[in-house]
């Protein structure tokens, strides 16, 4: 037997199928001292990342004109929900290159089912 | 109860603990014991029990013959010291579940052999320069010890030599989780030897009995009361002050209080 067999993860139900150039919602647990409340960030998926346990994605979003990137992990049971709010139509994988782009030009087109993909 | 179990080791990998933290662990699979012997002291001069793991290919006519009364056919055999001889039996299976999550156990096994490695690799040293003029000092070990007087090499001088192959033991590892149907421990950190190598699995000295409460436990021993962590529903306090706010403020005067980045209310507001 492998180590890596031995899986102890249980994918979260309520996190939504998603790829890279989507837009989603993240809903994750903050914890305050002994308070605990939860937190929504919604961005552009930038990348999805798979390393079993530690498989993780990256939301990036324009707040105040400034960039903000953060990574979840998929298993982490700080990552109460993942919401689909639109798809978009992108050609590659990781999405490194909006970093570089603001504005208009940082825009992804809208998938949608008769569009093309 | 009896004091270890024998076991193999799996590999490692990570999980998510309770706080949702990352944590390293070592996959075990410890178990089914099998009693193969109960050392008395009135026939051994101490008491133990004796128990075997796995199964081996072929067995010696003697090692049939030891493991006879116990229908056991084990690899390995190990005796373990026990507060009461008396819970245990010939023949009598050991499960995991001798161990619970929040115990504290030490894992002996064997390292990894190395072989005969320099002195860099085998203790640390530093080697010499890689610069200036260096030929073949780069790993060298260096001096080893004065001239005339002592006039000899100091024995225990450490000095390139076999390394690893040895019983080696890790202290103190918390036991994370517990897979009875699998037979699985993981314990939480490295343990020495290879994959499927064999180890034995001991509670650490002194830590059974304080480890095994659970944290709550040991606030009502303490008599420490926690406060249960307040959830707070953002939704609604947005939904709250949206609405007072539509009461006091005529909606065309409204200005746009949302953090920024909600970019879809802003505008609407605008539009208004």
């Amino acid at each position: 037997m492998e180590a890596r067999e031995v899986s102890t993860l249980v994918s979260n139900e309520k996190i939504a199928e998603f790829q890279p150039g989507d837009t989603i919602k993240v809903n994750v647990w903050i914890r305050e001292g002994a308070r605990r409340r939860q937190q929504s960030f919604q961005g552009v998926v930038l990348r999805k990342r798979r390393g079993g346990p530690s498989s993780s994605f990256t939301v990036r979003r324009v707040a105040a004109g400034i960039g903000v990137e953060r990574s979840f992990f998929f298993h982490s049971p700080n990552v109460e929900s993942v919401e689909l709010i639109r798809r978009g139509i992108v050609r590659r994988a990781k999405l490194y290159y909006l970093r570089g782009l603001s504005g208009k030009a940082a825009r992804i087109k809208e998938r949608t089912q008769s569009g093309k993909r | 109860m009896i004091q270890g179990l024998i076991g193999k080791k799996v590999g490692m990998t990570h999980l998510f603990n309770a706080d949702s933290q990352v944590v390293s662990v070592t996959v075990l699979e410890v178990g089914p014991c099998v009693v193969t012997q109960v050392r008395t002291s009135q026939r051994d001069g101490y008491e133990a029990v004796q128990i075997g793991y796995g199964h081996a290919k072929q067995l010696t006519k003697p090692a049939r013959g030891h493991l006879k009364a116990s229908g056991a056919d084990s690899r390995v055999l190990h005796e373990f010291a026990t507060d009461d001889i008396s819970e245990h039996i010939v023949g009598q299976a050991l499960p995991v579940t001798l161990f619970q999550p929040g115990d504290v156990v030490d894992v002996t096994g064997r390292s990894k052999g190395r072989g005969f490695t320099g002195a860099v690799k085998r203790y640390g040293f530093k080697g010499g320069r890689k610069t200036h003029g260096q030929g073949d000092r780069h790993r060298a070990v260096g001096s080893i010890g004065a001239g005339t007087y002592p006039g000899r090499v100091f024995k225990g001088k450490k000095m390139p030599g076999h390394m690893g192959d040895k019983q080696k033991t890790s202290l103190k590892l918390i036991v994370e989780r517990v897979d009875p149907e699998r037979n699985l421990l993981m314990v939480r950190g490295s343990v020495p030897g290879a994959r499927n190598g064999m180890v034995t699995v001991k509670y650490s000295k002194g830590l059974k009995v304080a480890s095994r409460l659970s944290l709550e436990e040991w606030n009502e021993l303490l008599g420490v009361t926690i406060e249960e962590p307040e959830i707070i529903d953002e939704a609604a306090i947005e939904e709250a002050v949206e609405e007072t706010l539509a009461e006091i403020v005529e909606p065309e005067d409204e200005a746009p209080t949302e953090e920024a980045g909600e970019s879809t209310e802003i505008d609407e507001g605008k539009a208004e």
